[in-house]
């Protein structure tokens, strides 16, 4: 293996319906037609080296995902982002491709920033119900998950949630972009829009699971689904308590 | 007037149901088109799940011919599962495309793909999701000509009501037919409505329309005859043929779903049609003559369809791939031009005899080897006579010693239930046989480390064969021998443990009996089925053999009939069959003489290696034989 590519791309629009296998299906697809010249593991039924860090959710859209391929020979990474782009679908979208050039990529997804939209909510009740939740030492909730019911902390996990001051109209298309989206426009209604940083702990909290613990402390029950979108992943500046990009390090390290 | 993208309304249920990217659309290669600039619209219908249904090489092929043309769109619709079927009725979202999420009840065709009989009560539900009038009498100039295709479609008399038309045969040239006819139907301002658009359809002769021909019935309940109830609709209609497969090199741009699907892989026909002549063989029977893809285009497709779409693995199909005049220099060139990379090449092996070995063992170089099919089909020697699959005993037991004896650990083989004349012998025979193959397996290897894996299903008597006549045999006799091969194969003690077992029930085979061979008066079963719930009849955890039985019952209450009439009756030769207007090309009098022989367990040869037997396609289609070889070969690919 002669480099190790990283990729941030987007699920966008009404492709945040894949789910983790069709992406990697997909993945694999689109870096054979764009021909990089991917690494296979040894063996019987050799795999292309292609791996992936925590994916968003079915139903969840994304501005970051990440995924890191092994190549035979090295590949520019700016051709690589334009090859592996086209060779997608559309709303699967490269976004930015580095080399890497230390350390693991998963180490430096510490957490993630996290958009919801709740359509129909009401923003005073949403803002109450977030003091409550602040106020709160722990909030115990509960999930469906592989291994079970589980209950866990859904508070401590939690770095900041806020209402954002945007003037909210429409849904998660517009939040994502228009790409993948057909012809027709939401309806216009009000929107309560909660961004969040959530630490990436075991077991993971989710937007979902702070939603949980929303109704929990304050009764809190937007009317209809939640749209949620991934706005970025990466370490925990101390600074400004945000994500930093995880490409930091790998380009800081670069020529380019 | 254009039509808005339902998408909108569709996106807030996706959250609440099973794998919502089914239902997005949005698959690389499949196409948008803008619907003002089209004059003519299909809905293209695989009456299944999207998992079933997107692989499907007739619609894609469809799907991209009528897309190329300049004043036609095709967008697809599928099956959609209960769970969002009953989201969409309390939501009143109607039946949708994928591709652009508009309604189906806007375009001007819905063409529905029937491989079997199990999607007719599906297609209900699409029709009533849509909002289209279940039975074409009830329809308006508003609602599409609802169309039907696929090897079904060779007796369409079941769901006769339902459908305003259905064509026969290979899809890709009637299709433009269709689409011209309607461009110009409408171009001059839908003179006369849907009935004048039916009735230039009708004219052609090739395209069938059921609400123009009335069946008339003996009181016993036989048809007495179908007959045109107006001037200018002919008397039979006939199914199409497209000659030279090198001018239709379709798909050329497959469909890459998102979604998990039965076929992960780029297909390519080899070849059309078959006439090995298995008598029990709907498709081998209504495909004829054999038209082969050339080599140097199939080399032309792998390659392009690898490029399009990113797939690692490519399929030979055909209904007996082995037997293309080149398929070994095809395997070779394609193994040779691919050989290192991580490509895979499959062709779907039926053919018993050691050709068959090499070739998979060419197609499987560098990788593993792990089973082989064979399909014998019948278990004793008489039985494969009256099916006229001609292998014997001894071809079976050497071809899979070279297999066992060429690194091949597992053979598959195929059989069915049920077949006419059958005695509990001869699925007994499938014990025996089994046997057999591991003790050669064992003695070709030296080790105990082989398997076989016996399946089998009941046999239904398919429209347009020579078991069109025969009595289906009842699921209590096809359950009991079931059950009596597995004791058989389960209980000894030596073989027993390397060989394994699978089967399908009687019961829906008669299910499917009833839809192959009926005739209009089905269509009110299959309502009432479908009123009561019915849905994905396909599929085991939907399909309820109570439910049809008593929605025969009631619906059937009154008429001379039932559904052992339909099934376990044997028909004699003067009968009028309800799909006998509808013509295959295929001679009734040879057919019937080929059922004569089937009783008397004789064979008859295949037509491409021996002269001619008058099975009456080639005369009456104007079609004939294209084979090979061509003798040219797979170049290496050059690397840019």
């Amino acid at each position: 293996m002669a480099q190790r590519l990283r990729v941030r791309y987007a699920k966008r629009g009404r492709l945040r319906f894949t789910s983790h296998r069709d992406i990697s299906r997909a993945v694999e697809r689109a870096v054979r037609r764009a021909g990089l010249p991917v690494a296979y593991s040894a063996g019987f039924s050799p795999h292309p080296k292609i791996s992936y860090a925590g994916a968003a959710p079915t139903g969840v859209a994304s501005e970051a995902e990440y995924l890191e391929i092994g190549v035979s020979r090295p590949c520019d990474p700016r051709s690589v982002l334009a090859d592996l782009d086209a060779s997608l679908p559309p709303g699967l979208d490269v976004v930015d491709v580095v080399e890497a050039r230390s350390g693991t990529l998963a180490d430096r997804l510490e957490a993630s920033v996290w958009e919801v939209r709740l359509p129909g909510a009401d923003p005073a009740e949403a803002e109450a119900a977030v003091k409550e939740f602040w106020a709160a030492d722990l909030v115990e909730v509960e999930r469906l998950t592989k291994k079970g019911m589980r209950r866990f902390d859904a508070r401590q996990a939690v770095h900041a949630l806020a209402l954002t001051d945007e003037a909210a109209h429409g849904g998660i298309g517009e939040a994502a972009g228009a790409s993948g989206r057909t012809a027709g426009q939401k309806p216009v209604q009000p929107c309560v829009i909660l961004r969040m940083v959530v630490r990436h702990e075991t077991p993971a909290v989710r937007p979902d699971d702070v939603l949980t613990g929303l109704r929990l402390v304050a009764g809190f029950a937007p009317p209809s689904p939640p749209e949620v979108t991934r706005l970025a992943q990466g370490p925990l500046d101390a600074v400004t308590g945000e994500p930093a990009d995880p490409f930091d390090l790998d380009r800081a390290g670069g020529d380019r | 007037m254009s039509v808005e993208s339902l998408f909108p309304r569709l996106e807030p249920l996706l959250p609440k149901v099973q794998k919502p990217i089914q239902y997005v659309g949005g698959e690389l290669n499949s196409t948008v088109k803008d619907w003002d600039e089209a004059a003519v619209r299909w809905a293209l219908m695989y009456p299944d799940a999207y998992e079933v249904g997107l692989p499907n090489q007739g619609v894609q092929i469809l799907y991209e011919i009528l897309n190329e043309l300049p004043e036609t769109l095709a967008e697809r619709t599928y099956a959609v599962w209960p769970d969002l079927e009953a989201l969409m009725r309390s939501e009143s979202v109607p039946q949708f495309t994928v591709d652009a999420h508009r309604p189906v009840r806007a375009f001007d065709v819905l063409g529905v793909s029937f491989a079997t009989e199990l999607g007719y009560t599906n297609l209900l539900t699409a029709l009533d999701l849509a909002g289209i009038p279940l039975e074409a009498v009830d329809r308006t100039d508003e609602d599409p000509i609802v169309l039907a295709g696929g090897h079904a479609a060779f007796n369409p008399e079941p769901i006769a009501d339902f459908l305003d038309a259905a064509v026969l045969g290979d899809g890709e040239q009637i299709a433009i037919a269709i689409s011209e006819v309607i461009r110009e139907w409408k171009g001059e301002g839908s003179p006369g409505g849907r009935d004048e658009l039916l009735m230039r359809l009708a004219e052609t002769g090739g395209v069938y329309v059921p609400k123009f021909y009335d069946v008339e019935y003996h009181p016993d309940g036989r048809i007495k005859r179908v007959v045109p109830n107006r001037a200018g609709v002919p008397s039979r209609v006939f199914k199409h043929t497209v000659m030279d497969l090198d001018e239709w090199p379709y798909p050329k741009k497959p469909l890459v779903p998102l979604a998990e699907t039965v076929h992960e892989r780029f297909s390519v026909e080899i070849f059309r049609g078959c006439t090995r002549g298995c008598r029990f063989c709907q498709a081998g029977m209504i495909t004829r003559p054999v038209r082969e893809r050339s080599i140097t285009t199939i080399g032309d497709m792998v390659e392009a369809g690898l490029r399009e779409s990113g797939f690692n693995e490519v399929g030979l199909l055909s209904l007996s791939s082995a037997d293309h005049s080149e398929i070994g220099d095809i395997a070779k060139g394609l193994a040779d031009r691919y050989e290192g990379g991580q490509v895979g090449l499959s062709l779907p092996s039926t053919r018993v005899d050691a050709f068959n070995i090499d070739l998979a063992g060419e197609l499987s170089r560098g990788g593993r080897r792990s089973g082989l099919t064979f399909a014998p089909e019948g278990g004793s020697e008489r039985m494969r006579k009256v099916i006229n699959k001609m292998v014997t005993e001894e071809d079976l037991i050497r071809t899979v010693t070279t297999a066992y004896g060429q690194g091949w650990r597992q053979v598959k083989l195929y059989f069915m239930c049920g077949l006419p004349t059958e005695e509990d012998v001869d699925v007994l025979g499938i014990a025996d046989l089994a046997k057999k193959v591991i003790k050669a397996g064992r003695e070709a290897t030296g080790s105990r480390d082989v398997r076989c894996t016996v399946s089998i299903g009941g046999f239904v008597p398919k429209p347009h064969t020579p078991f069109q006549w025969a009595a289906q045999c009842d699921h209590e006799t096809v359950d009991r021998r079931l059950r009596e091969l597995r004791d058989a194969l389960r209980g000894d003690k030596e073989y027993g443990r390397a060989i394994g077992y699978r089967y399908h029930d009687g019961k829906p085979s008669i299910v499917e009996g009833l839809l192959s061979r009926g005739d209009r008066r089905v269509g009110r079963v299959i309502r009432a089925v479908w009123e009561d719930g019915g849905r994905f009849d396909g599929w085991s955890e939907h399909f309820s053999y109570d439910r049809w039985m008593a929605a025969a019952e009631s619906a059937l209450a009154g008429e001379p009939v039932d559904v052992d009439w339909y099934t376990t009756r044997e028909r004699d030769e003067h009968e009028v069959l309800p799909w006998d207007h509808l013509d295959a090309g295929l001679d009734r009098e040879w057919l019937w003489q080929d059922w004569q022989d089937a009783l008397n367990a004789g064979e008859v040869e295949d037509c491409r290696w021996t002269p001619c037997y008058d099975c009456g396609v080639c005369p009456t289609m104007g079609t004939e034989i294209q084979i090979g070889p061509t003798g040219k070969r797979l170049l290496p690919l050059t690397v840019l």
